[in-house]
């Protein structure tokens, strides 16, 4: 379970303060699917990176599980991010030079896994992108890198998938097929939260949360 | 989190990028290699300062005072004692020689008078002196007075046109006996008016003299005996010649000593610029692996960042990069040794044929050691430190670094 208790997030660039997110307050249930909308600089990935424990609030406090994330150790935040989170970035942020199925099988690596080979093909299969595996990603289109990425957030079943606009590449086709994974995913007792700039994505989403200027203006369950 | 793993992620990433994997070795390597290149050069001018002074360094010259009433002829039983290992440790070699001058005589005419100089078989070394062509008379010929000769420069220009080799294997009367010619001397320009034969001959054939020697030449064991040698053979000749007070004494022991001093200044001198050579070269070589290791791990906090994002754990992190500055400086510093061996091996074989009498470079194995040590030490230091601080950082931080 997720719960963001008045976290701020606030830039100072030279004498300039920006607040990304400014006092936000969200519980997010196990098992949800959660779509987060809003427009570009609504501060969304700002948001997306707290969850996904990645940065850090400069007020407020991330409950994760009912565990001050705050106060975790380096270490116990890494094995959270291995195990607990997927996560999608907006950029992908694949490995370069190192070919698509030894990216789905880092996180595996860093958990000392068995069998990762077998289960990373698997996940690239997931994907539709079983017949790239040994592809870099510079020799994959934005959609095809964005799907490993997605793969590589899935490998571990992580009981959360935090996904930055995992469709922004993609086309209609693509997009429903990674959406009915994260459905499946969903349906499989996993939380799922996304950012999308789509209604048509939102469309899959239990909940729809929408941020303006770092503040939510308005949470509808469907 | 494995070592084991560690080691595959740190090869996984040395091979994903050759180019820099390349680039970083070339630092170590040409870091490593221009070290042990340039000791070596520095050690082989040292060995050649050495070897040009050393042999005349540890000689010291005996001979007697001229004028002194009373005074006594070296002889061969002075020669003999010198020799007593026991009473003279600090002497390695003692070599008597005596002196006059004749008459040479060819059967086909032409004359020409010369220095005669009867010796022992080690005179080449003792006067540090080199053949032009044919050989020297050995201890068994010294033994038997053999009636052989080696002909300085001088005689082989007027008896002989100059021309060594026809001077070789002909017959010359000296005096009233034949003797052969096995040797010519190169030039030296002190003592090239000479003819030397076995110290023997010269007395039976020649001199005459009975068991006296003109002068003796003793060289100490090594250069930093010579005081100890020319106190020995001054106690000991003082004994045989029964002097009490050194005010009679009747023979001069002389150390080359000037030529002693002059010689470890100018090593010393070489000692300290080789290791200014080294110690430069060593600093520019670290140089260039720190700043390698510093630029690329650098350049890959982002990957640090996308590695932490997935759940690496710092020590991970650290481990793969440790492993993998350990694997490029061993590797690199691996092939700048040979690099450095090869190029002073192969100085060593061209540069004297350019310039002739060229001291060649000689490998040290504590330059060796030393620039593969500081090598890996650097690219540990210069590899881990930023690697640390990159996987100190807050992935996302990580991640947007430019
Ligand atoms: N590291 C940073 N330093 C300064 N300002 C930042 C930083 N990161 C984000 N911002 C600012 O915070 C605001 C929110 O950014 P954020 O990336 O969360 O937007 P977003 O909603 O994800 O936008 P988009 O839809 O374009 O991805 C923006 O105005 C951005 O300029
Ligand atoms: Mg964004």
């Amino acid at each position: 379970m997720i719960e963001l208790e008045r976290v701020s997030k606030v830039y100072k660039t030279g004498d300039l303060e920006l607040r990304a997110l400014d006092d936000v307050s969200l519980r997010i249930d196990d098992g949800d699917l959660v779509a987060i909308m809003g427009p570009s600089g609504s501060g969304k990935s700002t948001m997306m990176n707290i969850l996904g424990c990645l940065d850090v609030p400069s007020s407020g406090t991330y409950l994760l599980d009912g565990i001050d994330v705050g106060g975790l150790s380096d270490n116990r935040l890494a094995d959270i991010r291995n195990t607990k989170i997927g996560f999608v970035f907006q950029s992908f942020n694949l490995l370069p030079r190192t070919s698509a199925i030894r990216n789905v099988e880092l996180p595996m690596v860093y958990a000392g896994t068995r069998n990762r080979r077998g289960r990373a093909q698997r996940a690239l299969t997931r994907v539709g992108l079983a017949d790239r595996a040994d592809h870099k990603p510079n020799e994959l289109s934005g959609g095809q890198q964005q799907r490993v990425a997605v793969a590589r957030a899935l490998v571990t079943e992580p009981t959360m998938i935090l996904a930055d606009e995992p469709t922004g590449n993609l086309d209609t086709t693509s997009t429903v097929d990674v959406m009915n994974l994260f459905v499946e995913l969903n349906e499989a007792g996993r939380t799922v939260v996304l950012i999308t700039h789509e209604p048509e994505v939102a469309e899959f989403a239990k909940r729809v949360v929408t941020l303006r200027d770092g503040r939510i203006v308005s949470d509808e369950r469907r | 989190m494995t070592l084991w793993e560690s080691a595959r992620i740190a090869m996984r990433g040395l091979r994903s990028n050759k180019l820099r994997s390349a680039l970083t070795m070339l630092g170590i390597i040409i870091g490593v290699a221009a070290v042990i290149v340039l000791v070596a050069f520095g050690n082989g001018l040292q060995r050649f300062v050495a070897d040009a002074f050393g042999p005349l360094a540890n000689q010291i010259q005996i001979s007697k005072d001229q004028g002194g009433v009373g005074a006594k002829d070296l002889t061969d039983a002075d020669v003999r004692a010198l020799r007593d290992t026991g009473r003279a440790p600090a002497i390695a070699t003692v070599s008597p020689t005596v002196g006059g001058s004749a008459q040479l005589q060819l059967a086909g005419g032409g004359s020409y008078r010369t220095g005669i100089t009867g010796t022992e078989a080690d005179y080449l070394d003792v006067a540090n002196r080199e053949l032009v062509v044919g050989s020297f008379f050995d201890d068994q010929q010294v033994t038997s007075k053999a009636k052989v000769v080696v002909l300085g420069p001088n005689p082989v220009a007027s008896l002989f046109g100059g021309q060594a080799g026809a001077a070789l294997g002909q017959d010359v009367r000296i005096g009233r006996t034949t003797f052969r010619i096995i040797g010519v001397l190169a030039a030296n320009g002190q003592q090239d008016d000479v003819a030397v034969m076995p110290l023997g001959a010269a007395r039976s054939y020649l001199l005459g003299g009975g068991d006296v020697v003109g002068s003796v030449t003793v060289r100490a064991v090594s250069t930093d005996a010579v005081p100890q040698a020319v106190e020995q053979a001054t106690t000991i000749l003082d004994q045989r010649h029964g002097i009490r007070d050194p005010e009679d004494r009747d023979f001069t022991v002389t150390a080359l000593q000037s030529l002693l001093d002059q010689s470890s200044q100018v090593l010393s001198f070489v000692t300290i610029f080789v290791a200014a050579v080294a110690g430069i070269s060593l600093i520019v070589g670290s140089i260039g692996v720190a700043n390698i290791m510093l630029v690329t791990v650098t350049e890959r906090t982002r990957e640090i960042g996308i590695r932490k994002a997935i759940g690496a754990r710092r020590r991970a992190i650290l481990q793969q990069f440790l492993i993998e500055a350990m694997v490029l400086t061993g590797i690199g510093g691996v092939i700048g040794i040979l690099l450095g061996i090869g190029i002073s091996v192969a100085a060593g074989i061209v540069l004297p044929q350019l310039v002739p009498d060229f001291p060649a470079p000689s490998v040290s194995v504590g330059s060796v050691v030393l620039a593969f040590g500081v090598s890996l030490l650097i690219g540990l230091l210069a590899g881990g430190f930023p690697a640390n601080r990159a996987a100190r950082m807050r992935p996302i931080d990580a991640l947007r670094h430019q």
